[in-house]
């Protein structure tokens, strides 16, 4: 019980930190779930991440499944799941049921011009954090390149892109005879 | 009918949208043009709102939606509607992970998967960079390289990125000091 109430508190608070959806949650992740509760290390978390893209859903709904399920299970993904959905469902029926133009409000505007700053900080941190835990030798780093490449210049979802690199992780293990 | 309705189009909008984010997009206007819940002006406005609120925009619309059409019950039925695939989806596959996790052609798949999640994170955190440090809508009307810079933002990014690496506190320290930043300082 004491965990499945952990579990809701951690998501609620990731869901309630993640401006700008999918991605933005990654700093939040990575201090919740890594570094407070120690529920999964970077590597897994990645994974999730990866297997989030390839799979219907948000992104944050679906990583908040997975931690929750290897924690506690099926009721540990539902619960885990409800906490980080918990804080949009009520802040947007607020918004819809008083606050008309609530984006065109200044105030709001100029505290989320700030908040992308710190987005944007947060982030840079949380890729080079994950840059030395995944990137490993010269092939990590080329695969890294050209998947950036692609994903910045090319209006390409990125299930392809997840699919092209785990093919090529299976062909260059191969190659190498590990497999 | 009108819950059922409800239910069932986020449910296939849940089912469908693969990649996250904005993936749902065109799921979205598909539902605004077939049903009066919302029209595509709103739902312009709710990309808007869901950039400026915590959460994710298909959980924001299904919400929004269930709650203009129907009332709290219908937002509770189109956010359930919308999340219960990926929850059902994802429980079977972390349960088929945990058990050819050690499997080396598993594993030979993530070696190669990693960096090109970091990848798309960091290409994420390229739009987010563009976003908030730049001035892509002037710059388009002036094209003066002077006018494409937000100065300001340039200054508090150097400064979060200093103080987070310098302090370690946890990032919702930063996201509140950069609000109150922003509103006191005009951004």
């Amino acid at each position: 019980m004491k965990q499945l109430l952990d579990l809701f508190i951690a998501f609620f608070r990731i869901g309630i930190l993640t401006f700008g959806g999918g991605y933005a949650m990654l700093p939040m992740l990575q201090a919740e779930v890594v570094q407070k509760h120690h529920w999964a290390t970077e590597e897994e978390l990645m994974d999730y991440f990866a297997v989030g893209q390839c799979t219907p859903g948000v992104i944050a709904v679906n990583t908040a499944t997975f931690v929750g399920y290897y924690q506690k299970g099926v009721l540990g993904a539902i619960v885990a799941t409800a906490g980080v959905i918990t804080p949009s469902f009520f802040i947007i029926i607020i918004i819809a049921a008083f606050i008309q133009n609530f984006a065109h409000l200044p105030v709001v505007q100029h505290a989320f011009a700030g908040i992308r700053v710190a987005v944007a900080v947060l982030i840079i941190n949380a890729i080079t954090k994950l840059w030395r835990n995944s990137i490993k030798d010269k092939i990590g780093v080329a695969i890294f390149l050209i998947a950036l490449c692609v994903a910045i210049l090319l209006p390409i979802s990125p299930v392809y892109i997840v699919i092209t690199a785990l093919t090529t992780g299976i062909i260059v293990k191969k190659a190498r005879r590990l497999i | 009918m009108l819950y059922w309705q409800l239910f069932t189009e986020f449910f296939k909008t849940g089912l469908f949208a693969i990649g996250g984010g904005l993936a749902t997009l065109p799921f979205l206007y598909d539902i605004a043009d077939k049903y009066p819940w919302f029209d595509r002006t709103m739902l312009t406005d709710m990309v808007a709102i869901s950039e400026s609120t915590p959460g994710p925009l298909g959980v924001n619309m299904a919400t929004y939606a269930g709650f203009s059409a129907a009332g709290v019950l219908g937002s509770l039925l189109a956010t359930f509607g919308l999340v219960l695939p990926s929850l059902v989806i994802i429980i079977i596959v972390a349960h088929y992970l945990k058990q050819f996790n050690h499997n080396k052609f598993v594993q030979a798949g993530f070696y190669g998967l990693r960096p090109a999640v970091t990848a798309l994170i960091a290409a994420a955190g390229f739009e987010v960079l563009k976003v908030a440090l730049f001035h892509m809508d002037i710059y388009q009307i002036t094209h003066k390289i002077i006018d494409l810079l937000d100065f300001k933002a340039i200054i508090l990014f150097g400064l979060l990125l200093f103080a987070t690496n310098k302090f370690k506190k946890h990032p919702i320290i930063y996201i509140a000091m950069a609000a109150i930043i922003g509103i006191v300082f005009q951004f």
